[in-house]
């Protein structure tokens, strides 16, 4: 019998895995070849999907992309025994691009069947959730604290204070959110550990609950992510039906359930408390704070929220302790970030590799450089309102307090990379498109500002108004939302200010 | 006398035992923990500005024209929505903060129309000079006007997206008819599905209006006459709630009446009546000259004052001189002040020599002054409004507050938001059984007419499931009488079980509600004409208070039986002594020491016996021994039951004087017109349904040229007896003489304190909020035995429906004030609101013409098919003259009081193509005998 990983993930359905899928399982009937198919979760090397990989005795031997014409040749080639082939990329696990991250916290993806318990437990699935059980509240707090774990969505507050603060909070109900609005640009790994490791999601969640006494979580799931759904879906169910889900956590007689909500479409419901608003079946709009959710949160009652990332860095935090995860990572950036290689580049995909790794490292090592062979010019880190940096920045270590002091952020961990053909001005112009299209319209320098601002770079010439109507939004906006808009423009200016004396193309 | 204008604190006042010290711009303030940035500085008069903050509303923080500094603080905060801090350092004005907000007008004016608006002056206020965007870009400056209000427009091109308008229905009103579509720019302000303002689930009670800051909601008459330049305060003159308003005027001519936020009863809301409905004051309609008849089939004469009072008198006098002393007598009206109903009242006992004196709470809540003063000791409510903010159950029971009393609602409904729990007793599905964000988490549908039975079950299962609260019954209560009705009320025939046979409700629902009610720690029952208006309305407001003593829900704040006064001054009119057995202050004309203070007071020996309740006088003017009235201000043509019962009594008398605003259906039988004041031209005090006496202040001088109070001193004085008064203060200090309950109440203590609860006398200087508090009025509360007897009107082939009838918001009562308001916009004529079954059965949809025939009568309206009905019962209103809803409502009334029955009536309801032959006659009738000479 020959064991077939074909995986099921967005990206690698969007590329033909379904159809390689098909005619792999039609092939082995018609020719009486005894295959298996399992359709595993993506490794994230998104530049190789379809990723179709067969077990061998020497373990798993890649090939990709592969597409249905390739089969043939394939088959001709004995790729059912790993034998060589011009896609084929050896074995998976000593592909550069994978062997050199830290895998942490994606450990299982793209390794195991995302809805197999079994597999998930072989390979170390609720050893985190075991071990909690055995802790006081405090403790795994105490412990996710240890760890130096900072929020993975962007915004890097300290997971292990956030819990604390709700563990004090007093409360007859208390609930964990995940966010997994993942709505920035070229950001995907939220959508890649769902599909491919949704039970450490679920494991993350519950040890939160089991930490700060929460019995309910909600996972407000983007509504353009119906994959995710299903696959989540199908793990909450399978949680549930043995008992890691529900009234009595392996006997533990402590309750933790988890409901999933799907957003509607926006971007501000990525944002904490319009995520709130949302859940609880209201117009998305953010939430002034104080106060914070942690106090008065989901329905008024104490509230963790997180982003998936974040919640799928404690199983591992919990089963092998905080400072095994605090070695990694450098100043007061610990642990491991997952950045999305996107835009024009090579070998776009998932890259976890502890804090410190330089950008340039970063695209050239494991993006390739561009896709279109041509200079670099600049790449744009942490989503859509990150800032625009171009050579001079690219010795900078992916570390949060370095990035904030160079006027950037990390955000949620997405690099997206332009090259030389590139216009700043046009890019500065999206970010106040994207603002005006995105703004949940609440406050003034959002709704208003970012219109006039993408009406300044269409047709104004009045950069003085242009600072002015950045330095507004980014000192008055209600939220993140309208405050970042600027920072995207800003470095364009800044970086590129001869793209701004022609008029934009 | 200048405008007020109302003080904007920014945020709403936060309670707590805590508080903070800080510093604001170098002044030092303590307030309560909890209090925001913002609202510390606007108490300290350092004004921050902002557009989206209101003290009625939650903070939203949208604006950002509200930011500030704070000592330590990263960035510039918004003052609305942070939360003081000790020893907080605040700077609110800096060079960056006037950047940040000439930067934020900026961006609004660059899509604000060129007009004088408020946006221009808060622009100018924070020095923003120059708009360097233009208005080129996108804007909304040609939006549609939306015009479809008769009261109030919407442009959208001046709208700046505070959602104040949105958060003021949600938070203030409780309707959620506004909302915010669309989003960023695109954002805009929408009712309903993006339908008109007229066409959404809008109730035009004006607070969005209110609280709109940029003029994008505007009053159409301000539009029309330009702004106001002064202020009056006053009491609204519609329902029992007494909202507090200003009257603005310009010159002499009412611009607009603004809800006073001082108004202990309304807290600055209002309703579409309170706030817009107000124009009948100054109606055409309005009759300005007094005017007589000797027949009415005779046009009416226009005579001067002094005639009119004369001819009155005379026939008065003629009349008694013929018939006998006790042949005449009068009827007080709840719209009027305590002042004019005491004079009333006093010209009936002092000149007229009788006690032939009622007030129209005869027709509605006088169940609930008998009711209460033999359980209780008082007969009035228990609570103040306020109460219901702590309540964590609350009962409603045959009353339709969103309808009827929807300030009250309003608070009601914000308490509901908050948590606490909502049964509702009532036959129909009324608006708060499910609105927007309010589900009762019990909703009885009983069978009209089985009140009684409905409580004494929640009763029977408080008892015996052991859920009362002993030791408050033992401390409190009389202890034979709460063993008798202990032994009553556990009889099996009072289950739940048993009960649900007739009213048709299930049991496990009647043991939930009783539960509920009993097990939490305040429970409070709001009621209204569904509990009065029966044959057996006493026994109900008893088997109420039976219950309420039972679960020690009556003596603090949070709990209580409350009724929900229909009319301004149903409370007042009962507690001036209108009623024909009892002189002010409720007590009994047959006591000597009682009567004799009052004969000291007056000069005049009072007669001891009672005299006609109002159906009494009827049925004497039929029997021929009743030959004069003097009505003031009620139409009991339209609102009595069995209208050709009540028609036939008034053509037989010799006399009728009739004291209106407008020549009503009354007044069509009537030989003396004599033109009264509304409101607006009172000087006085009404008395809401709290018991709480509020000033009436005159907004301008009566139109007819006379005060109401001194049209009655005239006749009184006419018939030889000398009632003189220089002003209506000194009304007032006579009732204050002469009544207990109001012994420390007088006009100054009124305009010094806003208002005033009775009792108010020298053990509660102040008045009392919450009756009952260290013990009942009347020593031990007294538990009676409410037996369920059903109501003789009775349901059988013939006669298959039950007919009940209500009101609905736009109107009121028999519509004399609201028909003549652009309200009949919502509402210009009754409907028969019917279930879906019974109106298959028959063949009737919507629209259709049927008749509805009782063994009273019978008359024709349209059909509605409503789920908000049960099958078997139908429901109308009898705000419109020309429906002759009481054609068929009959005699039946309650056993103690006279109560009519207005809300079983068994009918048949079928389809046709033609008016009733009353409804034929009315149209001709009706100007017939309206005509006046030339």
């Amino acid at each position: 019998m020959t064991i077939i990983y074909i995986p099921r993930d967005t990206a690698s359905i969007s590329m033909g895995a379904d159809d390689v899928a098909i005619a792999i399982a039609a092939l082995g009937a018609d020719l009486k070849e005894d295959i298996t198919i399992i359709r595993n979760g993506t490794w994230g090397m998104t530049y190789l999907e379809p990723l179709v990989e067969v077990d061998t005795d020497q373990g798993r031997v890649a090939y990709g992309p592969v597409t249905v014409s390739d089969l043939p040749s394939l088959y001709e080639a004995g790729f059912l025994n790993g034998l060589d082939h011009k896609l084929c990329h050896g074995l998976t696990s000593e592909i550069d691009y994978l062997k050199n991250q830290d895998r942490l916290t994606f450990v299982r993806a793209g390794l195991i069947d995302p809805l197999s318990l079994s597999d998930y437990i072989k390979n170390d699935g609720y050893k985190g959730l075991e071990n909690s059980l055995k802790l006081s509240k405090a403790q795994i707090v105490e412990e996710v604290t240890l760890s130096g774990l900072r929020g993975r969505g962007g915004a890097a507050f300290p997971t292990g204070i956030k819990w604390n603060t709700v563990r004090q909070t007093e409360a007859a109900q208390k609930y964990i959110c995940c966010n997994a609005d993942e709505g920035d640009s070229g950001t995907f790994s939220d959508r890649i550990l769902m599909e491919s490791d949704p039970l450490c999601l679920i494991e993350g969640m519950t040890i939160a609950g089991l930490a700060v006494g929460a019995t309910k979580g909600y996972i407000y799931l983007r509504s353009e992510y119906p994959l995710c759904k299903e696959i989540l879906t199908g793990a909450i169910k399978v949680a549930r039906d043995n008992n890691y889900l529900g009234a009595n956590i392996c006997g533990s007689d402590k309750a933790f359930d988890i409901e999933i909500r799907m957003g509607a479409g926006s971007y501000v419901c990525g944002e904490e408390t319009a995520m709130l608003e949302s859940l609880e079946g209201k117009r998305g709009m953010v939430r002034a704070k104080p106060p914070l959710p942690a106090h008065v949160g989901l329905f008024g009652a104490p509230t963790v929220i997180n982003n998936v990332l974040s919640l799928a860095s404690v199983p591992i935090i919990l089963a092998k302790g905080g400072d095994y995860y605090k070695n990694f990572g450098i100043g007061r950036s610990r642990g491991t970030i997952a950045f999305q290689l996107a835009g024009n580049i090579k070998r776009g995909g998932l890259v976890e590799k502890a804090f410190g790794i330089s950008l340039k490292d970063l695209i050239n090592d494991f993006g390739g450089g561009t896709y279109s062979d041509k200079a670099i010019k600049a790449v744009q880190v942490g989503g859509p309102l990150g800032a625009y940096l171009g050579q001079d920045n690219f010795g900078l270590p992916l570390d949060y307090e370095a990035f904030t002091e160079a006027g950037a952020v990390l955000g949620h961990g997405g690099i997206v990379v332009f090259d030389e053909t590139a216009n700043m001005r046009d890019q500065a112009l999206f970010a106040f498109e994207f603002c005006a299209i995105e703004s949940c319209g609440k406050c003034t320098p959002c709704r208003i500002g970012s219109i006039r601002g993408a009406e300044l770079l269409k047709t104004g010439t009045n950069m003085q108004l242009l600072q002015d109507l950045c330095q507004l939004m980014d000192t008055s906006s209600l939220c993140a939302m309208g405050g970042m808009t600027p920072i995207p423009v800003r470095s364009a200016v800044k970086y590129w200010p001869e793209d701004f004396e022609k008029s934009s193309s | 006398m200048t405008l007020i204008i109302e003080k904007d604190y920014g945020t709403p006042e936060k309670k707590s035992d805590v508080s903070v010290d800080l510093e604001i711009d170098g002044k030092k303030i303590t307030v309560a923990q909890g209090t925001s940035v913002m609202r510390a500085a606007r108490m300290i008069d350092v004004d921050i500005p902002s557009l989206c903050a209101s003290d009625c509303l939650t903070s939203y923080g949208s604006c950002r024209l509200c930011l500030v500094e704070i000592d330590g603080a990263r960035g510039t905060p918004a003052s609305c929505t942070t939360p003081v801090a000790q020893d907080m350092k605040v700077t609110t004005t800096s060079e960056r903060l006037d950047k940040i907000r000439q930067g934020i007008m900026e961006l609004y004016i660059s899509d604000h129309p060129d007009q004088e608006s408020p946006l221009h002056e808060m622009a100018a206020r924070v020095g923003m000079r120059e708009n360097r965007y233009g208005k080129e870009g996108h804007n909304h400056l040609t939006s549609i006007i939306d015009d479809s209000n008769p009261y109030f427009s919407f442009d959208p091109s001046k709208c700046i997206l505070c959602a104040r308008c949105v958060r003021a229905c949600e938070e203030v009103q409780g309707t959620f008819a506004l909302t915010v579509d669309g989003r960023g720019f695109g954002s805009k302000i929408s009712a309903g599905a993006d339908q008109s303002f007229l066409a959404s689930d809008c109730v035009s009670c004006g607070a969005c209006v209110q609280a709109c800051p940029t003029d994008s909601l505007f009053e159409k008459r301000i539009a029309d006459m330009g702004k106001p330049d002064h202020s009056v305060i006053t009491t609204c003159a519609y329902c029992g709630v007494g909202c507090g308003f200003k009257a603005e005027l310009k010159n002499d001519q009412v611009v607009r009446m603004m809800p006073w936020k001082d108004g202990k009863a309304n807290h600055g809301h209002s309703c579409v009546k309170g706030r817009f409905s107000w124009e009948y004051a100054i109606h055409p309609d309005r009759i300005l000259k007094p005017m007589i008849r000797d027949k009415i089939t005779d046009p009416w004469q226009e005579v001067s004052w002094d005639q009119a009072i004369e001819y009155s008198a005379s026939r008065l006098k003629d009349i008694q001189g013929k018939y006998g002393r006790k042949s005449i007598g009068g009827i007080t009206s709840s719209r009027c002040t305590n002042e004019e109903v005491f004079v009333v009242q006093k010209l009936i006992r002092a000149a007229f020599g009788n006690n032939n004196v009622d007030t129209c709470a005869r027709v509605c809540h006088s169940p609930t002054g008998y009711g209460l003063r033999e359980t209780l000791g008082t007969s009035a409510g228990t609570q103040t409004f306020d109460s219901v903010m702590d309540s964590d159950v609350i009962v409603v029971i045959g009353a339709n507050p969103t309808d009827a009393h929807p300030v009250f609602a309003s608070q009601m409904k914000r308490r509901l938001r908050e948590g606490a729990k909502l049964i509702v007793i009532d036959p129909r599905k009324t608006g708060l059984v499910k609105s927007p964000h309010i589900k009762a988490d019990y909703h009885l549908p009983l069978t009209p007419g089985t009140n009684v039975a409905m409580i004494n079950a929640m009763s029977h299962v408080i008892m015996s499931e052991g859920l009362m609260d002993q030791d408050y019954i033992d401390q409190r209560c009389d202890k034979d009488a709460f063993d008798k009705w202990q032994k009553f009320i556990c009889d099996p025939i009072n289950s739940p079980e048993k009960v649900s046979e007739y009213t048709g409700v299930s049991a496990d629902d009647i043991r939930g509600a009783a539960r509920l009610y009993a097990k939490s720690a305040k429970s409070a029952i709001y009621y209204g004409l569904g509990v009065t208006e029966h044959s057996q309305g006493s026994t109900m407001v008893i088997a109420m208070a039976n219950l309420a003593m039972a679960t020690g829900n009556i003596g603090f704040s949070g709990v209580g039986i409350n009724p929900l006064r229909g009319q301004n001054n149903v409370q007042g009119s009962c507690d001036m002594g209108s009623f024909p057995h009892e002189l002010p202050g409720y007590r009994p004309v047959g006591d000597d020491r009682v009567r004799k203070i009052f004969e000291d007071d007056w000069g005049k020996k009072l007669d001891p016996e009672p005299g006609y309740r109002i159906p009494n006088m009827f049925d004497a003017a039929v029997a021929g021994d009743y030959k004069a009235m003097y009505v003031q201000g009620e139409d009991v043509a339209q609102s009595d039951p069995n209208t050709h019962h009540v028609e036939a009594a008034l053509e037989a008398l010799d006399c009728l004087i009739v004291q209106d605003l407008f020549l009503n259906e009354t007044a069509r039988f009537a030989h003396v017109f004599l033109p009264g004041t509304s409101f607006l031209e009172k000087d006085g005090t009404f008395t809401n349904a709290e018991r709480r006496i509020s000033r009436v202040n005159p907004v301008m001088a009566p139109m007819a040229g006379m005060d109401e109070w001194e049209i009655t001193c005239r006749i009184a004085r006419a018939m030889g007896t000398d009632m003189a008064y220089d002003h209506p203060s000194e009304i007032m200090d006579e009732i204050a003489r002469l009544t207990p309950t109001f012994k420390n109440v007088s006009f100054a203590k009124l305009d010094q304190k806003g208002s005033i609860q009775w009792p108010c006398n020298d053990s509660a200087p102040e008045g009392t909020p919450i009756m009952h508090v260290d013990g009942f009025v009347r020593g031990k509360g007294n538990f009676i035995i409410t037996e369920y007897v059903p109501t003789t009107e009775r349901t059988t082939r013939k006669f298959p429906l039950i007919l009940t009838t209500g009101r609905i918001l736009s109107q009121y009562n028999v519509g004399a004030q609201t028909r003549r308001t652009k309200n009949n916009v919502w509402h210009d004529k009754d409907i028969l609101d019917i279930h879906p079954h019974d109106a298959e059965n028959r063949g009737i949809v919507d629209g259709d013409m049927v008749l509805i025939k009782s063994r009273m009568g019978e008359t024709v309206l349209e059909a509605k098919v409503s789920e908000n009905m049960q099958p078997g019962v139908v429901y109308t209103t009898f705000h419109m003259p020309e429906s002759g809803t009481n054609i068929v409502t009959t005699e039946n009334s309650d056993w103690a009081t006279s109560c009519p029955e207005y809300k079983v009536t068994a009918v048949d309801v079928r389809l046709t193509n033609h008016k009733s032959d009353w409804q034929e006659n009315f149209d001709e009738f009706s100007s017939s005998t309206r005509h006046i000479a030339e």
